[in-house]
Formats: structure tokens, sequence, C-alpha cells
């Protein structure tokens, strides 16, 4: 089985999607010609063509309305936004679109459209190239927020995305692009949406986290005996998959990139005080991005969750 | 070196119909007198279903709506031009498209009643379902207008807004992805004056709408709004261009909102009676009624007849829309996504 990272996977994914399915087509800010800004479409547009692979004007919310339409339609539009901190101008029409238009129409039209982008801190880029906002997306019903930790589940979770009838925001964390290396099967396979992975079994510590804190718990995890979690999509979230690793260990570590407040992690402690409070041997703990701007890259090791804040939190359990 | 003109912009303006009736015969479009009396038919039944619906809200039947009066000839004029399986993206104040493509109104009756079941575009017809937001539609027609070209479909498609529309960013960011991809879209704006309180000069300093499209590179012309000839004609042909592959077109429709913004709105508030008072004058029904005596195809007899034809066809509506059953609960949770999640099947049972 080959070796890739998470760019190749994310690549061979949309290529086998495009080859599968004529419906499924590309666009976004220099998808085509450039292959996108961290290459994830490299080659596609020479490929399958300008008209598939499309490089659109410089506009966030037309490229989403612009998908929109094209879903409504009855194509399978994959949308790429450069950076997470841009698709706040787009934020409208996932919101007001994308999400309502099933209801709305009361399933006469349906809106099958992915929305990728690069989310998270670790590159040293310049202000809203690291964002990690995934919550605000998990608040809107209709929408799905899925968000790979590593080549394998980027291409799983990418062909899923593709093939899933409603409107899909697909986080991928740009830290984690070329970092992680793994045997990624060159067949299609998809990973169901709504699927948690246990990355690590163990029995005294639930740990919880996704994206591109996986890796991180992973290393801050070694040598402790913990379920790490990696729920790979958060809307909607595994909610059965948690709780019977809680009642399973009394003990809950959340790790996330984003401010904690109103975080994700938010919303997993409220689930799990609401349906397994007895089985808690101690407080549930967040580690979390601080409710802080996210700074520039000087500072920005400082708002990331760390390993070794990790595993203070993971000792703090343990000893409660 | 000199400064040199790089390029102008000239724009036009389409009226056919005069407030008199009299109309150009060079311009005149190709109908025939039952086209002609189906127009007027469209235009009474529109403002019969819309005088209805004003009644209905005054009675509590219906909720906030916002009434077509005065516009119908900007929306029946130009969905007369369409074909059925063309692709329509609404905004919220074109009931008149709607009829005109024989969109049931018993389904339109309700919709305004706060019922999502009024949305549900009949399988042959591809009316999107109305956009409240103003203006956020306007990518999704140009993307469905890119699909359609993407799949090789002669199909045209029709996006439908107001004046305050084009102050938005999704019409800057449509109108030029519909120029850069010569996506076969044809905007029909609703220039009626007013967005709410705000008039036509605090909406934009541009002396027209229409001029908007050559700074995305397509052509844009305005149209007597209230002549049914002349959004008729020019929505015909910027199809007719659409399908031939000539890319979009921005159609002002000059016309005047007769009456408040909703039945929410007071527009006494803020703007003069004799402004109104001179737009009456300019009625869209009235002045194709003119031209029908002229030409005798209107006369006193038929007028009861089309007058008695709407009120027997709004009457069956209302009561068409009004028996239907009322939706179960738990209907809230079934279009939200394709499949329920764990919890919404939770949510689902506590709504019974």
């Amino acid at each position: 089985m080959p070796q890739m990272n998470m760019v190749q996977a994310l690549n061979l994914a949309l290529r086998q999607e495009m080859e599968r399915d004529p419906n499924v087509l590309l666009l976004g800010e220099d998808v085509g010609r450039d292959g996108g800004v961290f290459r994830i479409s490299e080659g596609l547009q020479e490929e399958f063509g300008a008209d598939r692979v499309i490089d659109t004007p410089l506009a966030e919310s037309g490229i989403v309305g612009t998908a929109i339409g094209m879903a409504l339609y009855g194509l399978r539009p994959v949308a790429e936004i450069q950076f997470m901190g841009f698709i706040y101008a787009a934020f409208d029409q996932l919101c007001s679109h994308a999400a309502r238009i099933r209801s709305r129409s009361r399933g006469r039209f349906t809106c099958p459209l992915v929305v990728r982008t690069p989310y998270g801190a670790g590159i040293k880029a310049p202000e809203l190239h690291e964002e990690s906002t995934e919550a605000f997306f998990c608040h809107m019903p209709g929408i799905k927020v899925v968000v790979p930790s590593g080549p394998y589940s980027a291409k799983g979770l990418l062909a899923a995305a593709i093939r899933d009838p409603d409107p899909v925001v697909f986080l991928e964390p740009t830290r984690l692009y070329r970092l992680i290396r793994e045997e990624v099967p060159e067949e299609k396979y998809t990973i169901p949406l709504g699927q948690a992975r246990l990355a690590r079994e163990g029995d005294d510590i639930t740990v919880i986290s996704w994206g591109s804190m996986v890796e991180r718990s992973l290393k801050a995890t070694e040598g402790y005996r913990v379920d790490l979690l990696d729920l790979q999509t958060l809307s909607p979230f595994d909610e059965e998959a948690v709780l019977a690793s809680v009642r399973k260990t009394g003990r809950v570590v959340i790790v996330q990139e984003a401010a904690e407040t109103c975080g994700f992690g938010a919303e997993l402690s409220a689930t799990i005080a609401a349906r397994a409070i007895l089985h808690l041997r101690a407080p549930i703990v967040r580690v979390a991005g601080f409710d802080v701007t996210m700074p520039l890259p000087k500072l920005e090791d400082h708002y990331i969750p760390s390993v070794e804040r990790i595993g203070k939190a993971l000792d703090e359990v343990l000893t409660y | 070196m000199p400064e040199e003109t790089i390029g102008s912009c000239t724009v036009k303006r389409l009226s056919i119909l005069d407030p008199q009736g009299n109309a150009d015969e060079i311009l005149l479009p190709p109908l025939r007198g039952e086209d002609i009396r189906r127009l007027y038919e469209l235009l009474v039944l529109s403002r019969t279903f819309d005088g209805r619906a004003l009644a209905l809200q005054r009675e509590g039947r219906l909720g906030t709506y916002p009434s077509i009066l005065g516009q119908e000839a900007a929306q029946v004029g130009s969905a007369f031009a369409l074909e059925k399986s063309d692709w329509v993206f609404p905004s919220f104040r074109e009931m008149g498209m709607h009829i005109t493509l024989g969109y049931p109104m018993h389904l339109l009756y309700q919709y305004w009643a706060g019922d999502e079941r009024g949305l549900v575009s009949p399988d042959d017809l591809n009316i999107l379902p109305v956009c409240v937001a103003v203006g956020t539609h306007i990518p999704h027609a140009v993307g469905a207008a890119m699909a359609a070209s993407y799949r090789g479909d002669r199909n045209a498609v029709v996006c439908y807004f107001g004046d305050g529309a084009t102050s938005k960013g999704d019409f800057h960011e449509g109108l030029n992805m519909a120029g850069v991809f010569r996506a076969p879209v044809v905007f029909i704006c609703q220039n009626n004056q007013w967005a709410i309180s705000v008039p036509y000069d605090h909406q934009t300093a541009a002396p027209s709408l229409a001029q908007k499209a050559w700074g995305y590179g397509f052509e844009g012309i305005q149209v007597d709004g209230n002549d049914v000839f002349a959004v008729y004609r020019a929505t015909r042909a910027a199809l007719e261009k659409a399908r031939s592959g000539g890319g979009p077109t921005f159609i002002e429709c000059h016309t005047y909102r007769m009456a408040d913004h909703t039945t929410a709105d007071d527009a006494s508030r803020y703007r003069p009676p004799e402004e109104v008072a001179d737009w009456r004058d300019k009625d869209p029904v009235l002045r194709l009624r003119r031209f029908m005596t002229q030409r005798r195809l209107w006369n006193e007899e038929y007028e009861r007849r089309v007058l008695d034809e709407a009120t027997a066809a709004v009457d069956e509506a209302v009561r068409r829309a009004e028996s239907a059953p009322k939706p179960a609960a738990t209907e809230i949770f079934d279009y939200t996504n394709a499949e329920l999640s764990p919890r919404q099947e939770r949510q689902r049972k506590e709504t019974g």
C-alpha cells in the first residue's frame, strides 16, 4: 500500500470522485491552473478541463453561492475557500441557503455541496490564515461538519462528503497537510460520516479530539492508558461512541484548537454531563485555544494547545 | 501620453406601449390577439390574486404579505417569455411570475400563510423557493446557469430581484461571475423605486441600474416595466441570446411599488402621495386595456368574463389553501437533512 501525505490523499479522492461521477466538479480561487495554493487539486484541471476545475474570481460568497446553484441544478460541486478565515464572507450563503434549501423546498431541491477549506494554526501565516472556528458551522442545522486528522481519514471522508446528499463543510488541518505520511489505499473507499475513530485504546481516560489536535493528542497520550477518540465528523457527532468510552473510563479530557468558550468541547461536555454524569470520576477538562484573537506567527505557539498542556490535563484527571 | 477614452457606456431604454395605450408598431412583438388577451387575463388574475391576499391578511388568514400591485407587467411580461423547462430564481415579490408559469395559486396562499409546503414547485416547473434574504440568490442563478452549460442543456435561468438587491455584495459577485463565465442567465430587476423606505437615489448614485451590467462586461437594458410588451420583448431577446451562447443580460424593469412594502409597512410615513398618484396614471393593466380597446380586443362583456374567471380561480385557490390538512408536528424534522442523526431522532420523538 502506498504511503501518502494528506495533500496526496485529498488529491486522489478528488480525482477518483470526478472519475466516478461526471456531476462532480471543483471551483474556487486558484484551484485550476495553480492546482490550489496547497496543491490539493494539482493536475486536475489538465485532466478534467477548465469547465470542470474552475478558476473563479476572488469572491468567497460568490463561489459558495454559485456552487449552491450548481448543486440545486443537480451537480455535486466541491468549492474551495482558500483559508478558513475567508469563509466568513460566505457564511451567509452557507447558513441562509445551503443549510436550508432542503427544508425550504420540502425536499424538492437539495444542496449536495462540499465546501473544503484549510483550517488551523501552526503554519506561520498571515492574519486570518489560521482560524479554527468549526463550532460556528456545528451550530447550524442542515450543515455537516467533517474534520479529517490524517491522510487515510482525509481520503475516505472527502469521498463520503462528496457523495453525501447534504452540504458539508470539510475542514482540512493545514499544519498536518504534509506532516503525516501513512498507508492509504489506492482504491476508492469511504468513511461514513458521523462516526468517530478510536485512535488509541485504553481504560483510564477518554481523550476526545478532532482534526489538527489528534496528532498532538497522540503524542501527549503516549505512555497513558487512554481511549483517544478522533471524532472525524463534528456535526452530527458520534454521541454513542463518546458515551460508551466515558462510561468505561469515567475521566474526560477534550482537546480542541478553537477558543474555549462555546467551542465544540462545550457541546461534548454538556452531552456527557447530561447522559453519563454518574460515570464520571473527575471533572471534565477542556484543553483549548485561549479566548483571544488568534495571534500572528511570533506568538501563535502560545495559543495552540501544546503536548505539555494536554499532558497536564491528563495528570489532573488521573489524580483528581 | 494624452488621456484617451478606453470605453464608454450607452444605456438604452425600451418602451413600446405608452400610458394611453398607443404602441410603437415597429417594436410591437409579434403576438396574436389570443396571446394579447392571455397577457391581459394574466395581469388581471395577478391583480385579483394580490388584492385577495391583502384582504386575507387583514382578516388574519394570511401572514405578512408583499403586494405586487403596480408591478404586474414586469412579472407577467417576463414570465410569458419563458419556457417551462427554464429555471427561475425568484425573490419574494413575483407572484405574477408564478401565476403566469402556472404555479398553483393555492400553494402561494399556503406559503404566505406560513406553510413551507407552498414552496414545493410542481415537478414540471423549476421555480426555486422564494428568497427572503435580499439579493443572496443571485449567485445561485448564476451557478445553475453554469451547470446548464456544463450539462449542455438549452435551459436558460432567470433571476428576479429588486432595486435594493443591487446594493448587495452578492449582486456584484453574482453578476461578475455571470460575465466571466458567460452564463446563460437573465437578470430581471424590478426597480420599483423603493426598498421599504429607501428611495432609488439613496440606493445608488447611478442614473440607471441597467448601466451596471456594462461594468460586468455584458448588456444591460432599461425597459418601461409597466409596459408588458417592452418587458416581454426584452426578456425574449435575452433568453434567445442566453440559449444561443451569448451570455447574460440585465433587464431593469422601471416600475413602481404602488402598495406598502409589505402588510407590516406603512408607506405613507415616508413617501409623498403625489408620487404615487403620478404612477397610478402609468398603470400597466389600464394601458394594455386601452391598447386592446383600440384593437377591438376588449369590451365590457369580455372584462366581466375575465374578472369573473379570475375571481372564481382565486376563490378556489383560497378554498384549497385553507382546506389543506395541517402538517404533522414531526414534519419539522423531515427535511432538515436527508437522514436524521441519532440526536434528531430523539428530538423528533419529543414532538410526538
